[in-house]
């Protein structure tokens, strides 16, 4: 049986038929929209590298069934940066060396954006690490990947300021 | 991972009447269940997906001054709910010392207590396992069983329950609501998990078509906001399971405890309510001797299931530091790590 949804991705309408409803809403992603900048690690909700924006908070969408999300606002790492102008958490992840392979990466800094959405790290480092322990970095470029949300974290803060004086 | 046909019930009604069918299963957000099925743990053949169903996704205080929780609201919403926090500290944070971020924003109060056990041979098809197949056998009684129970455990199964939520949950008297084929009713959390007995694979008190729709807490659990604490070890500081954890509760007035609760997680098949040992703290100074004689009740009946001796003496520890930190006073703010013995703002003693 064929099931029709539909999905806002990256701002984007975008309509699917399913003919079977095991597709994740990761390979949906990557084998449908061939968007693979959102990575498969696990497969199994462990390492956070399939971490995207669903409605405007970060889950793990290899557990996540496309089918159930019908109607579902998406944002990928594709659809961060305005053209050239990367977002200030991607230029903050090369600014503090925050990867060295890169495969974890877009996890890393979709699972950051989400977090500063939430709202619960602030600028201490101890917050960072624990909010963002869904998210593993073989490499172990964990310090960098501290530093640069704490820096991606204060620019937005001020240009919040700014925006608001 | 085994086919199966999808199911979008548009009322409550449509769902309990869908999933009572045999092989048919609930889904809410499958943060348990979308991995039980990839390891082939899990082979439903049909999924009614109740993520769109009206109603469930609210936090409600009653008239009563009980508060009544939505199936749906996700873990992090829970946690992140002001109201909630301030009434509720140690529910809070068990919450926030369970999963990972992007887990907690997906996974739903129904489906964590709803959610499996993590013994490494339930989730390995090769093992034989009781739990997954019924008389096959228990791999882990000779197996890789530190992390295993020391409470309710039987020689057919000695798995854990791995949710932190339960536990401040079932100390505080949390009643569950369901919607079955013969409509509405509730019972005690205290009374969904079933001990394993010679039936691990039943695993709780819930029939066919049964769906959790709401957990409420009741007027009383409030009292204790300015006394509760959850404490959890684990293998590493975020994002594991508990090896042992703690909800400690606790009334006190005019410098004697007026009542007290407690409850353990990671030692049974459910979580571990010990009345014994709130019933030793009744009317008593809130002293270390209490605290100690408490935990030596709550651990009375205790007994290692395989290599995990250790665990009932960390159990006794884990209980008296959780009550003393809990007679200390809940913290203004939850610590940076949530539950976590070495969170640096947790103003933790060593018992």
């Amino acid at each position: 049986m064929n099931h029709s949804i539909s999905l806002t991705v990256n701002g984007a309408r975008r309509d699917f038929v399913l003919d079977d409803p095991r597709v994740t809403l990761l390979d949906l992603l990557r084998e449908r929209l061939h968007l693979t900048g959102t990575k498969k690690g696990c497969d199994r909700g462990q390492c956070g590298a399939c971490t995207v924006l669903v409605d405007g908070k970060r889950i793990n969408s290899c557990l996540a069934l496309a089918i159930s999300h019908d109607g579902a606002d998406i944002l990928t790492i594709e659809g961060i940066a305005r053209g050239d102008q990367l977002h200030p958490v991607q230029a903050a992840f090369i600014a503090h060396d925050g990867f060295q392979c890169g495969f974890c990466t877009p996890g890393q800094v979709m699972s950051a954006i989400g977090m500063m959405g939430e709202g619960q790290a602030g600028n201490d480092p101890e917050r960072i690490r624990e909010c963002m322990s869904g998210n593993l970095c073989r490499c172990g470029a964990y310090a960098g990947i501290v530093d640069a949300v704490l820096d991606a974290q204060g620019q937005m803060d001020e240009s919040d300021q700014r925006r608001s004086a | 991972m085994k086919p199966f046909d999808y199911v979008r019930p548009a009322t409550v009604t449509e769902a309990v009447a869908a999933a009572a069918q045999p092989g048919a299963v609930y889904l809410a957000a499958g943060t348990n269940l979308l991995d039980l099925m990839k390891g082939g743990v899990s082979r439903p053949d049909r999924l009614v997906d109740v993520t769109h169903l009206d109603g469930l996704d609210g936090i409600e205080r009653l008239a009563d001054g009980s508060l009544r929780i939505g199936a749906l609201v996700s873990n992090a919403d829970l946690a992140h709910d002001a109201d909630f926090a301030r009434s509720y500290p140690a529910v809070a944070e068990a919450l926030l010392s369970g999963a990972s971020a992007q887990l907690r924003n997906a996974a739903t109060v129904g489906g964590n207590l709803l959610q499996r056990t993590r013994c490494a041979y339930f989730y390995d098809t090769a093992s034989r396992c009781n739990k997954r197949e019924a008389g096959s056998g228990c791999d882990a009684r000779g197996g890789e069983n530190r992390t295993h129970a020391v409470l309710g455990w039987s020689e057919s199964c000695i798995a854990t329950h791995p949710s932190d939520f339960c536990v401040p949950l079932v100390a505080l008297g949390a009643v569950v609501e369901i919607e079955g084929r013969a409509g509405r009713r509730e019972i005690a959390l205290d009374e969904l998990h079933r001990l394993p007995g010679d039936t691990p694979e039943r695993e709780s008190a819930l029939e066919p078509g049964d769906l959790i729709v709401a957990v409420r807490l009741p007027p009383a659990a409030r009292e204790f906001a300015p006394h509760a604490r959850y404490l959890k070890v684990r293998e590493r500081t975020s994002y594991a399971f508990a090896v042992v954890s703690a909800a400690a509760a606790l009334r006190i007035e005019n410098g004697r405890i007026a009542e007290a609760r407690l409850a353990l997680g990671g030692v049974a098949a459910k979580p571990w309510r010990a009345s014994a040992a709130e019933d030793v703290l009744k009317g008593v100074a809130p002293t270390t001797d209490a605290f100690q004689e408490a935990a030596w009740r709550a651990l009375t009946d205790a007994k290692p299931s395989g290599d995990n001796a250790f665990k009932i003496e960390l159990a006794r520890r884990i209980v008296v530091r959780a009550l003393t930190l809990a007679a200390a006073g809940t913290p203004a703010r939850l610590p940076a790590l949530p539950a976590s013995p070495f969170a640096s703002t947790s103003g933790a003693i060593h018992a």
